[in-house]
């Protein structure tokens, strides 16, 4: 009795702190997005006019299919270029010193806000930027190309320089643990360097691959901030939507639009998971 | 069953940096041998080994298997395959997939593959544990499961890295046992590296003790322990004793020293029971040590204690002079 007393006195400051922070606004979410709204307030009520909107909105459809479209793309760019960095990182440096520094060095980046790293990209892109500029002084092009900056290009850019990072973690964790000897094992069995990356990396890769693509799916369908930036606004994706249904007051038509977000993250999480068994990584 | 694959090191040396793993071995292992390559950690035996497999470069001389300079083929190519000390299975495939794997790679169709993964496993007797993961074995099996991935390759010579030292005692011997036979059965070299010179003994038809990155001695198990050349593997083997004798050293094997009435006078400095023998030690006057495995009934006869005073001989015929 005395021991279980103890045991739920340890559990007790993350459980209030995951109550209060984590479960609590959800619930206040789903409550409220049940709420009615006029143009000047809000009132409680019990109603399902925001999901009949939001469902019926070619609008909604339209910027749903943008945003996974923007996971899609950012998750192919960021695993390939994560891959090959922590393939880099775990299999062809051999001295652990330069492994540790060459791993803090990709992290370097992350000492600026992300906002700052993303609004960086604006001069360089831009019209007169030094892109434009660097390519018409080498002749390579005649006049500034237009879709460097503002555009699903520079968007995608964005969360791709923000994002790798959250890929080349967990997969040089799970190279990390490869053990050696197996590689050299594949190698007397005559596998090629192709065949051991294939028959052998990926698969014992994959856990590393699946909490890298969680991280950067989820950060992408939920980010709003750097499509607004690097799109001028004139990209929308799903938290678009939502920040602009609070710029507007109109919170229940905000918490409606989450709860299907969060509902459609929750569910492509889980699809994942089925796929891979990450339980040996945590 | 006779197969005509010598292997033959020519001037072997590994170089790192400045250290010599390897220097300057030559040596040939006549074909369908179990070979132990025996030493302290550090002597170079793994390099030996593992430049044999391909797994390390050579930095001069070459390897030569069935007239062929294999230096500096890739392992799949040497005709050698490699058992890994901790066996190396791949943790996602199954234990057929495992030993069906370098087949895979060469692109042998599934039924031919798994029929070959079948009868290997046959031969190891883990037919059973075929749809298994390596996660799901024991050590012992786990080794099985090993010994029938190097095989598949139908290797001329198979290499095994301390092969044994992740068992528990009991399973050492069951397994070495099982060891000896599979090489009987297929009429292949072994050569097997350990640092356990009763492994070695059981096992090896040839032996070769290394130290300081050369080969002290080459020979047949018997010969080495009977004959040791010098001081290194007579202490090496066990059950000898290295003494100062006019000048020079001999070794006097510890069976071979008795308690009598003339001879050399001593005192006792330890007891200890072993089941058929006693292991007595006592020091000279001349301040050496010597070891002497007495049959037990004749020890307690009369046992001795520490600090009794004794006189110990042998047949002068069972000293054997080392070289320097």
């Amino acid at each position: 009795m005395h021991r279980t007393l103890i045991t739920w006195l340890q559990a007790a400051p993350l459980t209030v702190i995951l109550l209060g922070f984590l479960v609590a606004p959800i619930i206040m979410i789903v409550i409220v997005s049940f709420w009615g709204a006029t143009e000047f307030s809000i009132y409680p009520d019990f109603q399902f006019e925001n999901y009949q909107f939001l469902f019926n909105s070619p609008v909604t459809y339209k910027v749903f299919f943008a945003t996974f479209k923007y996971a899609f793309i950012t998750w192919a760019f960021t695993l390939a270029i994560g891959f090959t960095v922590a393939y880099f990182l775990a299999f062809h440096v051999r001295s652990q010193t330069t492994q540790i520094a060459l791993f803090l060095l990709c992290t370097i980046p992350f000492w600026t806000s992300n906002i700052i790293r993303m609004i960086s990209w604006i001069p360089f892109l831009g019209r007169n930027g030094i892109a434009n500029q660097t390519l018409m002084s080498w002749g390579v092009i005649d006049a500034p190309l237009d879709w460097l900056l503002y555009s699903d290009f520079s968007v995608i850019l964005a969360f791709v320089h923000l994002y790798t990072l959250f890929m080349v973690v967990p997969i040089f964790n799970t190279m990390m643990r490869i053990d050696k000897s197996l590689l050299e094992a594949a190698r007397d069995a005559g596998a090629s360097g192709f065949q051991t990356l294939c028959h052998l990396i990926i698969p014992l890769t994959k856990p590393g691959i699946m909490i890298g693509t969680i991280f950067v799916v989820t950060l992408v369908m939920g980010d709003f901030i750097t499509v607004r930036f690097m799109s001028g606004s004139q990209k929308a994706n799903v938290g678009r939507l939502i920040s602009n249904d609070i710029a507007l007051l109109q919170y229940p038509s905000a918490a409606a639009t989450a709860v299907v977000l969060l509902c459609t993250v929750l569910i492509m999480i889980a699809i994942m998971l089925r796929f891979v068994n990450i339980r040996k990584e945590l | 069953m006779r197969t005509g694959y010598d292997l033959e090191l020519v001037h072997l040396t590994k170089r790192y940096g400045d250290t010599v793993a390897v220097r300057d071995l030559n040596h040939i292992f006549n074909a369908g041998r179990y070979v132990c390559l025996l030493g302290p950690s550090g002597c170079g035996k793994s390099s030996t080994l593992r430049m044999i497999a391909g797994h390390e470069s050579v930095s001069d001389g070459s390897i030569v298997l069935d007239g062929l300079d294999v230096s500096h083929l890739a392992p799949a190519k040497r005709g050698t395959a490699m058992m890994f000390q901790n066996y190396a299975l791949f943790p996602h495939l199954s234990v057929r997939d495992n030993v069906a794997f370098s087949l895979r790679m060469k692109g042998v169709d599934k039924p031919t593959r798994y029929g070959q993964a079948n009868e290997l496993l046959e031969l190891v007797d883990m037919n059973d544990y075929a749809d298994r993961l390596p996660d799901q074995l024991s050590g012992g099996q786990q080794q099985r499961v090993a010994l029938a991935r190097a095989l598949i390759t139908k290797p001329k010579v198979l290499l095994l890295d301390e092969p044994l030292s992740a068992l528990d005692p009991f399973l050492r011997v069951r397994m070495r046992a099982e060891l000896k036979r599979i090489q009987r059965e297929l009429g292949i070299t072994f050569i097997h590296v350990t640092h356990g010179q009763d492994e070695a003994l059981a096992l090896a038809d040839v032996m070769v003790v290394m130290n300081n990155a050369v080969i002290e001695q080459a020979g047949s198990a018997r010969d080495v322990f009977n004959a040791p050349r010098t001081e290194f593997v007579a202490r090496f083997m066990g059950g000898h004793n290295v003494i100062s004798l006019d000048g020079s050293k001999v070794a006097l094997r510890a069976d071979a020293v008795t308690l009598a009435d003339n001879g050399l006078p001593a005192t006792v400095t330890g007891v200890e029971f072993q089941g058929a023998h006693v292991a007595m030690t006592a020091t000279t006057e001349g301040g050496e040590e010597i070891l002497a495995l007495l049959p037990e009934e004749t020890f307690y006869h009369s046992p001795k204690n520490p600090g009794d005073a004794v006189t110990l001989a042998w047949d002068e015929g069972r000293l054997h002079r080392l070289q320097a």
